[in-house]
């Protein structure tokens, strides 16, 4: 490594930026494309229930439908509550 | 048996018309008959890159309406044998492309062709999924760049539930990744997504990488597929890409940065 790839590498590429950017977004559109068309409508009035009481943002709520063998699927509900809300 | 394969992206102006050209050309190089279909209706394009803008009569929806049959539409390559070009309408008419009509046509071309290669429109519109229902095989042209990859993703979820085997049950369309205008420069001082990131990102097979080119705007502003140019990189590149299709194993070329000898240093080049 040259010395000039030391001192560049003090900052993240933006090619690797891209990338994480790119990971987190495809799976998320994946397990959305493989769920059933309520769950985005779902999501929204669970976001408006929790907004009566809490101020979160949309990026804080994650639901998913998970199938686990041919009988069961879990509901997956996930809320990040905000650090000075608790 | 003919094989249907499309040639999709989602993003515009990623390259798949150039691609489709190039690979169409390549393919009859290789003796297969071939015909280029284009499906960008009302921006037909395919004609241009081609290089014969000037010799199209009829079109496609001319030929799905009964106005004319394929025989009067086809446009017989003059540089290449085996090749045939089946020009887009220029109609702005979206709705012109039946399902049924699209059906009367490829069966019919597949009698004749080996390969009918389908260049789809942009978009996730009526005109890209006719482009590709019908395919067996589909080409995703990417570029590494965020967009283009993430519209490429949602083109395989496409293929994958709105294509006519995936409606039927039968075996899925076989998915084949080309990364076009890659530039291992940016790659290397880490501005690019490289080709193992964009194969990580999407999950599918490789088919190949063509290295950003100035081939590629003198074939098109000359309208010769630049997989003819064969002493350019691009050109190459399009020709092992066109060796994997065909099922062979090749070698991917300009991955690396050339290292530029001492004379090339100083005179340039």
């Amino acid at each position: 490594m040259s010395l000039l790839d030391y001192f560049r590498s003090s900052k993240k590429s933006t090619a690797n930026t891209a990338k994480e950017r790119l990971q987190i977004i495809v799976a998320h559109e994946r397990r959305r494309r493989n769920s059933p068309d309520y769950l985005p409508q779902l999501e929204r009035d669970i976001l408006e229930v929790i907004r009566k009481y809490v101020d979160i943002s949309p990026e804080d709520i994650a639901v998913s439908l998970e199938q686990r063998g041919n009988e069961l699927s879990v509901l997956e509900l996930n809320v990040t509550f905000p650090e000075d809300k608790r | 048996m003919a094989k249907i394969i499309v040639v999709t992206s989602g993003k515009g102006g990623v390259g798949k018309t150039t691609s489709s050209a190039a690979i169409g050309t390549g393919l009859a190089l290789k003796g297969n008959k071939t015909v280029i279909i284009d499906f960008d209706i009302g921006l037909r394009n395919l004609d241009l890159i081609m290089g014969c803008e000037r010799r199209v009569v009829y079109d496609f929806v001319n030929v799905i309406n009964g106005e004319a049959n394929l025989k009067q539409t086809l446009i017989k390559d003059k540089r290449t044998d085996n090749l045939f070009i089946l020009p887009a309408s220029q109609t702005r008419d979206k709705d012109a492309l039946t399902k049924e009509g699209v059906e009367r046509v490829l069966n019919e071309l597949a009698k004749d062709f080996d390969f009918i290669l389908c260049d789809s429109p942009a978009g996730i519109e009526a005109g890209a999924m006719m482009a590709l229902y019908f395919a067996d095989e589909a080409i995703v042209v990417t570029n590494p760049e965020v967009s283009s990859v993430r519209d490429s993703d949602r083109i395989l979820g496409m293929l994958s539930s709105k294509s006519r085997r995936a409606e039927q049950g039968l075996d899925a369309i076989k998915e084949h990744l080309l990364l076009t205008r890659y530039n291992p420069e940016r790659v290397e001082k880490g501005e690019m997504l490289s080709v193992e990131d964009v194969k990580e990102i999407l999950s599918i097979d490789l088919l190949g990488v063509i290295p950003e080119s100035q081939a590629v705007l003198n074939a098109s502003n000359s309208g010769q597929p630049v997989i003819l140019d064969k002493d350019s990189d691009a050109g190459q590149a399009y020709l092992d890409t066109v060796d994997r299709l065909l099922g062979e194993k090749v070698p991917f070329r300009f991955l690396a940065v050339e290292k530029k000898g001492l004379l090339k240093r100083i005179f340039g080049g």
